[in-house]
């Protein structure tokens, strides 16, 4: 049986642990989660696996390929993506490659000197990482893992050690919660900080920084705003974190801080603890049982 | 007559009652309620434990081991702590084939330990379920020191559950030992 949940349960990171510790061979996929109306074990919605979302292979507890739905990773676009191709040569290449898989297209343009190995590897090796890093912020969807499964014999494999990818990924799923801490929702608003005026002086804002300023506003959401400006929601989010930490920007919370109730936690006195002989006891009498 | 108590604890349905029912000499006096038919817990069993189970080992003239099960419902959280005291050890129940559990059993476990600092065994229970998370993939995803014991359990068998009652004996008397 291959392992089965859901990513709410888990985060993509104790799955790659799992993988990395457990050096284990096989295929990970993650789908898209169609709610259902029946309730898992812990009363929420259940989730089946709709369309398929992504794939990670591995092989004896290292990261050796990755793919997204959403994402083409054919050897063309990955070194056009990596500015190895630029887009004439990519489509010229995918009208000339027919049948060809992505191993022979990797020997032939190595063989015509167009790219190097090492550069195809750096590039598959890129958009692996990529698409792994994105999964490590999926919050929810259901995923399976199939023991000793490979992604398919045309694919071209790049071992990465996971340890490193972990850790890397924590740091940034770290930094998307410190910017959650410091912007609780998208319905928090901004307002200019005490003398505004003066600390804008001299400071150099980026093209993306100037688009946010316009609407500095406590009657405007940050929903709000990201909707005018076009943007992700994390890619606002990083903005406004980083006007806030200039000190130039304060944020506004609408929301009332949730209270959550503390379960009370007061460790009980400690047990007289027991004397060997009735722990001896009990083993004697569970053996005869 | 003494009394010694252990606790069975775990989240909602993880088979807390069977191991208790299982291993008890006397049936075991379980506070178990009807889930009503309507609501969503009774698609999945047909009776929850409302206070706490309660089974008894008899072990000869001056000693009983008492089995307490915590009820698996959060609601009724605040019995845990009542529970917790005095006991002699602990056992968390997992239902290994329910991964949608496995954050809450650990919460559960941190709670335990919390309350009072007493051996502990993990149990990954339902191992007979086709569906079921191995032990070793289990101790990774709940974080288990690798001196935490965590033994495959089908709580429906009584030598399962006696085996895992005599590993968290040997575990008591080993930090007896250390101590
Ligand atoms: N296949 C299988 N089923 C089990 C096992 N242990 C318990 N069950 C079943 O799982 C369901 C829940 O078991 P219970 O013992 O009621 O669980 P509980 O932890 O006491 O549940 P609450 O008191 O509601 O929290 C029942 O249908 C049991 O028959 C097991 O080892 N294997
Ligand atoms: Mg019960």
């Amino acid at each position: 049986m291959p392992l089965q949940g859901n990513l709410r349960d888990f985060s993509t990171t104790q799955l790659l642990n799992l993988v990395n510790l457990s050096k284990r061979t096989g295929l990970l996929t993650i789908f898209d989660g169609i709610t259902t109306n029946e309730l898992d074990a812990m009363k929420q919605p259940k989730q089946i696996p709709g369309a398929e979302r992504a794939r990670i292979a591995f092989h004896q507890g290292r990261l050796v390929y990755a793919s997204a739905a959403n994402q083409d990773s054919s050897l063309v676009a990955v070194l056009n993506k990596a500015g190895k191709l630029n887009n004439e040569q990519a489509r010229q290449l995918r009208e000339r490659m027919g049948s060809l898989g992505d191993k022979g297209l990797a020997m032939r343009l190595i063989g015509a000197k167009y790219v190097t190995q090492g550069d195809i590897l750096a590039a598959v090796k890129q958009n692996i990482l990529d698409i792994v890093f994105n999964l490590m912020t999926l919050q929810e969807g259901p995923f399976r893992f199939d023991d000793n499964q490979s992604p398919g014999s045309d694919v071209i494999l790049v071992p990465i050690e996971l340890e490193p990818v972990i850790i890397e990924g924590g740091r940034r799923i770290k930094e998307a919660g410190e910017i959650d801490k410091v912007i609780g929702s998208l319905d928090v608003s901004l307002k200019f900080a005490e003398n505004a005026k003066q600390k804008f002086k001299g400071v150099h804002l980026t093209v993306d920084e100037w688009k946010i300023v316009p609407y500095v506003d406590p009657k405007n959401t940050l929903r709000q705003i990201m909707k005018v400006v076009n943007m992700s929601e994390l890619q606002i989010k990083r903005i406004v974190y980083s006007l806030n930490q200039a000190g130039l920007i304060e944020i506004v919370n609408s929301a009332k801080p949730q209270v959550l109730p503390q379960r009370p936690n007061r460790p009980t006195k400690p047990p007289t603890p027991p004397e060997k002989r009735v722990v001896l006891s009990i083993i004697e009498k569970l053996k005869s049982m | 007559m003494q009394t010694v108590k252990m606790v069975v604890t775990g989240p909602f349905s993880s088979g807390k009652t069977e191991f208790i029912r299982s291993i008890s000499e006397i049936q075991v006096v379980s506070t178990e309620k009807s889930l009503s038919k309507d609501t969503a817990e009774a698609a999945q069993k047909e009776a929850t434990t409302v206070a706490m189970d309660f089974g008894r080992i008899t072990v000869d003239d001056e000693l009983t081991l008492f089995l307490f099960g915590t009820p698996g419902q959060r609601r009724f959280d605040f019995m845990w702590e009542i529970l917790a005291e005095g006991m002699l050890g602990f056992i968390v129940m997992v239902d290994s084939s329910k991964p949608e559990t496995f954050r809450e059993a650990k919460t559960i476990l941190e709670t335990f330990r919390a309350y009072a600092p007493t051996p502990y065994v993990v149990a990954a229970n339902k191992q007979d379920h086709p569906d079921a998370w191995k032990p070793e993939d289990l101790r990774i995803v709940l974080r288990l020191d690798p001196e935490v014991k965590l033994l495959p359990c089908i709580a429906k068998d009584r030598d399962s559950v006696r085996q895992v009652l005599l590993e968290l004996l040997y575990t008591i008397l080993e930090e007896m030992e250390t101590n």
